[in-house]
């Protein structure tokens, strides 16, 4: 199988974001993924709000490990360099690849099955370290590409396509995100494009490990009655929290909220959140109500959906390790070597 | 007949794990090198046994000589825990310093040592009040008795204390003050000096005295590594702090004090080379450090790294395998599960450092090769050389060196419409071009990936296309062969039909074996090899000899199986010489075994010896 290249065709009244993108810009190969895959809907967000924001696309790196979910990378953002890298290491790739140059944007798309199964160490780690990054997890409850198994999300009494009933207990990631120290946590839902795009956007511009489990459809092992990932169930259990409208550069001064409903989150870089609340307790900076929340909303088979949590003061990896400003990757001999003057004393020093 | 010598001697220091032994014991080292007579210290510390020994030995060789010799002359026995079996390893006629504060049965000694008592534990005690100075100054006493019985000159050690505490005048001058409480017990109660002598010399010159791991370190850092990602393993952990030393003092922007460097203990080797892997596709120069079970670890990311032509340095400090093996131990045991490494066909470009100076050269080397080659390089260290000092040639660099980045197209050849295929080999060589991310709005993208591809990085499992890569691939390999370091020949001094090839941290025990080996007016010439692929040189040198022997320090003669495997040439010509007890190997083993080959082809005619 090879991948179908787009036609380059531009309608001429294509809509043009600051930098002159059009949506097309930010296309990438045609997807080879089942007609109706969840992953689908992510990969059109993920081209909305790149678009929406106007980033330039060679300045986004997007890393994945190996599934269907890490497959994606390939459809969209087709100027941006991508690193399909081995199962479940993507965050260890991403870290080193972000090490190399802050300056870059780094998107990671993940599975459960690469996340939360064999990467499960990995995403933890890197969420503890803060790596600046946005890190989807495509969540779909199976391994997709290895044809159905169970992945550990899956919830415990779920059934699989071929009437298995699973009998371990799901991993909640978002639960886990919160746990370690991710400073920004959402969950969402691969068919409420409304909701994942701000989402998206909100992370993208978060300064820090921003982390969104995308609960993903796979139609062809997880979409049936009696499991707890199909289309019909996610709908049917939705509980939003919360619903973002994210406003760049700009102080958002017309805002057609209701008052009362309406909490402003200003981020590092100057980025408004308005946060239209849906539950009018929930408060997204406090980490532990949240896990309170979603444990207990858990136990009534809800899925809670939404900005989670956010940090307000979050600082990235970079920032615990005091990097320069430059990229190191842009620094010469001149900057890194220290040369024969200092060598010669320090050969000296070993006399 | 007490044994006498002069700057020709071992001697071993038993130690408990903790005691501050450490640091007097370098001390006695630094002192005779200082008197200008070559040391090459070794520390022996196993992993876990009860008792917490550790032996610090000082191999005293005016001659040089600086591999492991075997045997122990003088012993300082200060653990009770091992006394039986450190009396029993002193060479007949040798020497037993130990502590006689407490007498001891004399069924505790050996007739044919000589025994001699001084009593730190007493002195420290009547002049001491705190445990933890009794503890710290019973060690210095200790080297002042040894600079009495040995004639160490006392000025040479207070110099080296004076430069130690700098600064700290009450340290300098207690620490002085024990010296000289040993120092004086001892002549005033023993007879001095004993059979065993340290003489003034010049035999040390301008040579530095370091330990390989800060010195691969260092070579990093002059390299231009930005990125380190590492999890803890013996013996390479100090690698990754002496970089992280060497970095605090030499990579700090002067004006805002940001650090020009990343270091991450990852959580995991799989972790640590990912790190690595990303890192390095972005164009900054990045390793790890790590051992044997690490190496195992990070297979499948090494084989993305090959498969995805991704720069990656590898620095394995080998230690004794498989599995935790002999974890403190030395072995040059990883050859073949680093050459191969990682699953389908790969093959890998190796570094054979022989001692701390090699080591800075070679890991400095080795990110020109990574970035040149776009292919993991692995820098093979040892145990014997990463964590013990050596004496070595000083550290050298040139001013006017520029890093070798490789391959990489730019936004401005790109713009000049150069066609850029990630895998278009468009100079034969095997490699090539690179885009670092981010580098053009429209042009130079390409995706990354361990699957198959074809020369524009497009995804394919066509099978034409799929060889074709792997071809090109072998033609990398070929030209790495002329960039790698190349092996170091030295003939014998009359023609021979025999040699020998050797690698690594033999080289000083090696060394010395030869002039053991031609003073029985037997001859081999010598190959020393450097890196793998294996230049031509290696195969022409079999071609020139009946036998070559293979000295290397493993079970399973890996150097040997690769030479067999990569240039095949019948293995009946090549005969291993095995050292793999964990210990160093010596010059008095690899002379007596190939003597005994050498021996033997002699008697026999070489026709049925083939036959
Ligand atoms: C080391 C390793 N083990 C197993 C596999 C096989 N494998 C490929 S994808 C996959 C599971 C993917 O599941 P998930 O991450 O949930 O992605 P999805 O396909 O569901 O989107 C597995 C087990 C592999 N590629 N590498
Ligand atoms: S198998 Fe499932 S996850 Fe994979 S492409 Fe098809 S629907 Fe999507
Ligand atoms: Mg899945």
């Amino acid at each position: 199988m090879t991948y179908v290249v787009k036609p380059k065709f531009r309608h001429p009244e294509l809509p043009k974001n600051k930098f002159g993108y059009t949506h097309r810009d930010y296309e990438g190969a045609v997807s080879t993924l089942c007609a109706g895959c969840g992953h689908d809907s992510i990969t059109a967000s993920i081209i909305e709000a790149c678009f929406e924001l106007s980033i330039e696309p060679h300045r986004v790196a997007k890393i994945s490990g190996i599934g269907c979910s890490s497959k994606t990378p390939t459809y969209f953002l087709g100027n941006s360099h991508g690193f399909n890298s081995v199962h479940g290491r993507m965050p260890s790739v991403l870290t080193g690849a972000n090490l190399a140059n802050r300056d870059l944007i780094y998107l990671g798309v993940s599975g459960d099955g690469d996340s939360a199964s064999i990467g499960f160490g990995q995403f933890a780690h890197a969420m503890r370290r803060g790596v600046n990054m946005v890190y989807i997890v495509e969540n779909n409850g199976v391994y997709g590409l290895t044809k159905g198994q169970f992945s550990a999300t899956a919830d415990r009494g779920s059934k699989s396509k071929r009437g298995v009933v699973n009998s371990d207990s799901a991993i909640d990631m978002v639960g886990i995100a919160l746990q370690i120290g991710a400073s920004f946590v959402a969950r969402s839902f691969s068919g409420d494009k409304k909701q994942l795009v701000p989402l998206i956007k909100a992370a993208i511009e978060h300064n820090g490990a921003a982390f969104i489990d995308v609960i993903s459809p796979c139609v062809a092992f997880n979409n049936h009655a009696g499991s707890t990932k199909s289309f019909d169930y996610v709908r049917e259990h939705n509980e939003a929290v919360n619903f973002l409208d994210v406003m760049t550069g700009r102080p958002p001064i017309h805002v057609d909220y209701a008052p009362g409903t309406v909490e402003m989150v200003e981020q590092h870089d100057g980025t408004v959140l308005a946060l239209r609340k849906l539950d009018a307790e929930y408060d997204v900076h406090d980490r532990l109500a949240a896990m309170s929340f979603l444990q207990h909303h858990a136990d009534q088979g809800q899925i809670v959906t939404g900005l989670l949590y956010v940090e307000r003061d979050a600082e990235d990896l970079h920032g615990h390790l005091n990097t320069v400003a430059a990229p190191l990757n842009a620094l010469s001999e001149k900057e890194l070597c220290p040369g024969t003057a200092v060598l010669d004393k320090i050969n000296a020093s070993l006399r | 007949m007490p044994l006498q010598s002069v700057n020709d001697f071992v001697i071993r220091f038993a130690n408990v794990n903790g005691s501050g032994s450490a640091s007097a014991n370098e001390l006695f080292a630094r002192a005779v090198l200082r008197m200008g007579v070559p040391v090459a210290p070794r520390n022996i510390f196993p992993s876990n046994i009860q008792g917490l020994p550790t032996w610090y030995e000082v191999r005293i060789s005016e001659a040089g000589h600086l591999g492991a010799r075997g045997g122990t002359d003088l012993m300082v026995a200060m653990n009770p825990q091992t006394w039986d079996k450190d009396v029993a390893a002193i060479e007949p006629g040798g020497y037993l310093l130990y502590d006689s504060t407490k007498p001891l049965p004399k069924s505790k000694f050996r007739d044919d040592i000589n025994v001699i008592g001084v009593p730190p534990t007493a002195i420290t005690n009547s002049t001491y009040t705190d445990p933890r100075q009794r503890q710290l100054f019973k060690n210095i006493i200790y080297l002042g008795a040894l600079s009495a019985l040995l004639d160490i000159d006392p000025k040479v050690i207070e110099q080296l204390i004076a430069e130690q505490y700098k600064g700290k005048e009450r340290l300098l001058s207690s620490n002085v003050h024990a010296l000289h409480l040993g120092r004086d017990y001892t002549l005033k109660n023993l007879k001095c000096p004993i059979g065993l002598r340290v003489q003034k010399s010049d035999k040390v010159g301008d040579r530095i005295f370091i330990e390989g791991n800060s010195a691969a370190a260092l070579g990093a850092v002059y390299g231009g590594a930005t990125v380190c990602a590492w999890y803890p393993i013996t013996p390479s952990s100090s690698l990754a702090d002496a970089f992280t030393g060497h970095c605090k003092r030499l990579r700090h922007d002067a004006e805002t004090k940001k650090a020009k460097y990343a270091i991450v203990q990852g959580e995991d080797e799989l972790a640590s080379i990912g790190i690595v892997i990303g890192a390095a596709w972005n164009g900054a120069r990045a390793f790890t450090a790590t051992s044997g079970p690490g190496v195992s670890l990070m297979q499948e990311f090494i084989g993305l790294a090959y498969f995805a032509e991704i720069p990656a340095v590898i620095m394995d400090v080998q230690r004794a395998g498989p599995s935790t093996g002999m974890p403190t131990r030395t072995q040059q045991c990883d050859i073949i599960s680093a050459a191969y490494a990682s699953h389908g066909d790969t093959k890998h470009v190796l570094l054979f450092p022989e001692d701390p100076a090699e080591a800075f050269d070679m890991a400095a080397q080795a990110f020109d090769l990574a970035d040149r080659l776009q292919t993991p390089i692995f820098l093979m260290l040892d145990l014997d050389i990463g964590m013990n000092h050596r004496l070595c040639l000083p550290l050298k660099w040139d001013d006017a060196k520029q890093y070798d980045r490789g391959k990489i197209m730019t936004a401005a050849m790109l713009e000049s419409g150069v066609d850029f295929g990630r895998y278009l080999d468009v100079d034969g060589d095997g490699i090539t071009y690179r885009t670092y991310p981010g580098t053009h709005p429209t042009k130079g993208s390409f995706f990354t990936r361990g699957t198959s591809r074809d020369r524009y990085a497009k995804y394919t499992e066509e099978g034409p296309a799929y060889q074709d890569n792997m071809q090109r691939l072998l033609r990398k390999f070929e030209t790495a062969k002329d960039l790698v370091p190349r092996p170091l020949q030295a003939n014998a001094e009359k023609p021979t039909k025999y040699g020998v090839i050797y690698f690594g941290s033999t080289s000083p025990a090696m060394d010395e074996a030869i002039a053991m080996i031609e003073a029985k007016g037997q001859y081999l010439d010598r190959l020393r090899v450097r890196a793998f692929p294996f230049h031509s040189s290696v195969a022409s040198f079999i071609a020139d000899h009946d036998f070559v022997f293979i000295v290397e320090q493993n079970r399973d003669a890996q150097l040997r199986s690769l030479i067999v495997n990569e240039c095949s040439i019948d293995p009946v010509r090549l005969v291993p010489i095995l050292h793999y007890d964990g210990t160093p190997i010596t010059a008095r083993f690899i002379a007596r075994s190939i003597g005994e080959h050498l021996d033997a082809l002699k008697v026999t005619p070489l026709r049925k010896v083939v036959s």
